[in-house]
């Protein structure tokens, strides 16, 4: 095995192993709460046949080892169980949001990542300039705007003003691909807003921070154009931060659509998660919380493979 | 004052909204005209000269809730980054002393919590103890303490590694000493230009978490949820929900230029 095999394989294994650790916080969690899970939920007013029936039904009545264990297999399977408020399949019910959640996210970096990208690099290009001052303030600003900010304040412009776009997202409603793209095209658009500056702000520092190496002044003194220097010299040399820029922010494009799906009420995971949580529906918050996690942590182990792979020093080893 | 005028525009308009922000918070009882939760008038009255910014979806004042909310959500912001501050460093500064398994026992559970996104973390975790507000602090204390525990535990590596901490070991200076007095001086400057960086999470996160309904819980004001109590009045065209939101939002923009000109002066970067 080479050394980069087992580079790429030990950062995998550590990506399962927190997904483990992850998935077993919550029944700590349970384990560490002061009094009776069922006792809480039920209020002091339960009767001791509806907490006995309770505590069954979410295996309280099993030590917690077992709990997780039984639970586990069942995920290893496909089952996760069933929901507390609707007795649907966890599974079931997961299905058609996950693939609404992915449209969404997906929808949003097709447009955002290529976009962030060229305007960090232009802003590396004309550094100090108006267009990179005015870039720096705009960035500084949407990345301190909450989500539900710009979201609304997309919907008062686009949808109440302007009349384009819908107010809220009715996705299964559409049966063309035009259709959805035009229905969720303002849920998307908070979140290229959101994520875009920040990506950019990180292009720039990564391709301004390779332009103070002494070969990019060879270049510049051997008198290769501007956008050459930055082009062939410079971001070669910046991929790996960039690439793990993109990672990071794809992954919290997975956090920010929690919010932008209530304020859209757009039928995807993070509105059905914010729901189980109110309703303390434990089989869906484990499971909606697990699958965000779990890719969230794949994202960052990707990233970390992909720079890797980027860097000719770490991919060949000494 | 020769600091001032140093500062770049964008700083001193960082430094005004802040201070005003803190002032109406501090005398939130005697600037707001009514009481927090009093209920003044009918639903959703538009703006006029008795209700300056109008009522809300109970018929509370607008502008009162406000700057209660103002007093609330500052307030627990700063309490948490607070907790989570002390907490962290003291831990990450006794894990980088300490070293051994109890380092690596610590930046391992710390590890686990980052690998979560916060967010989805919290969620699951007031899932299982309940929404209410020492609950929601709790929570994010917890959570935000991990980054702060990672930069002190990797800034005071550097200070343990001389040799002043080893005279002072053999000495005979207990843990609390070696802390307190050898460690931390050495370290607080990096800590206070991240604090203010935490601080404008902590704060975006209490709002997001109140307005998906998790986090303050009403009656009480806060700008987070009230966006969501009012979020209906949008879909007529009325701006009075994008009030509170526009206000967290103006805070946060404030505190990042005040932390980038301090991260400037810090690093000593002139262009």
């Amino acid at each position: 095995m080479t050394r980069l095999q087992k580079l790429i394989l030990s950062r995998l294994a550590l990506g399962v192993v927190t997904l483990f650790a992850v998935s077993a916080l919550m029944f700590v969690g349970i384990e560490l709460l002061p009094g009776d899970l069922a006792q809480q939920i039920l209020g002091q007013s339960a009767t001791a046949e509806t907490l006995a029936a309770f505590r069954a039904e979410l295996g309280l009545d099993q030590p917690p080892h077992l709990r997780y264990l039984d639970w586990l297999s069942g995920v290893v399977q496909g089952d996760f169980g069933q929901s507390l408020a609707s007795r649907r399949d966890v599974a079931e019910l997961l299905s058609t949001r996950l693939a609404n959640t992915m449209f969404l996210a997906a929808y949003a970096a097709v447009i955002a990542v290529p976009i962030a990208v060229v305007l960090g690099l232009l802003a590396a290009l004309w550094r100090n300039t108006l267009f990179d001052r005015s870039a720096n303030i705009g960035a500084l600003s949407a990345i301190s705007m909450p989500e539900f900010f710009v979201a609304y304040l997309l919907i008062l412009v686009f949808s109440i003003k302007l009349g384009w776009f819908p107010t809220l997202a009715r996705i299964d409603s559409v049966d063309t691909l035009g259709g959805a793209l035009h229905a969720t095209f303002l849920p998307a658009l908070t979140l290229i807003l959101v994520v875009i500056a920040h990506m950019m702000r990180m292009t720039r520092a990564a391709i301004i921070n390779v332009l103070a190496a002494p070969y990019i002044e060879m270049a510049r003194l051997k008198g290769v154009p501007r956008w050459r220097v930055v082009l062939r010299h410079a971001l070669p040399n910046a991929l790996a931060p960039i690439i793990n820029v993109i990672a990071l922010n794809l992954a919290y494009l997975i956090v920010g659509v929690v919010v932008v799906e209530v304020v859209f009420s757009y039928p995807g995971l993070g509105q059905l998660l914010v729901d189980a949580v109110a309703s303390r529906d434990f089989p869906v918050v484990q499971a909606v919380g697990l699958f965000f996690a779990g890719t969230y942590i794949l994202l960052n182990v990707a990233a970390d493979i992909l720079s890797i792979l980027s860097n000719p020093r770490l991919r060949h080893g000494r | 004052m020769t600091l001032l005028r140093t500062a770049p525009p964008t700083a001193i308009f960082g430094l005004l909204v802040l201070a005003a922000t803190l002032l109406i918070g501090l005398f939130a009882p005697l600037v707001a005209p009514y009481g927090e939760t009093e209920i003044v008038g009918a639903e959703y009255l538009p703006w006029s000269a008795e209700h300056p910014l109008g009522t809300d979806n109970l018929g509370r004042d607008m502008l009162s809730r406000m700057i209660f909310g103002a007093r609330n959500t500052v307030g627990l912001a700063l309490l948490t980054t607070g907790i989570a501050f002390s907490v962290g460093a003291a831990l990450g500064m006794f894990a980088a002393l300490k070293g051994g398994w109890v380092d690596q026992l610590m930046s391992r559970a710390v590890d686990v919590l980052m690998a979560v996104p916060p967010l989805i973390l919290a969620l699951m975790l007031l899932a299982i103890i309940g929404p209410s507000i020492p609950n929601m602090v709790g929570v994010i204390a917890v959570i935000y303490l991990a980054p702060v525990f990672r930069l002190s535990r990797a800034a005071a590596m550097n200070v343990v590694a001389l040799d002043f901490i080893g005279a002072a070991r053999l000495r005979g200076e207990g843990t609390v000493w070696l802390l307190r007095r050898e460690i931390l001086p050495n370290i607080s400057s990096t800590l206070v230009a991240e604090a203010g960086l935490r601080f404008c999470f902590v704060f975006l996160f209490i709002a997001a978490l109140s307005f998906l309904g998790i986090g303050i819980q009403p009656p009480t004001a806060d700008w987070g949820s009230m966006v969501k109590e009012n979020a209906t009045l949008i879909t007529f065209g009325d701006v009075t929900p994008l009030i509170p939101a526009g206000a967290i939002a103006l805070l946060t923009v404030s505190i990042n230029f005040i932390v980038d000109w301090m991260l400037h002066r810090a690093s000593g970067l002139k262009s």
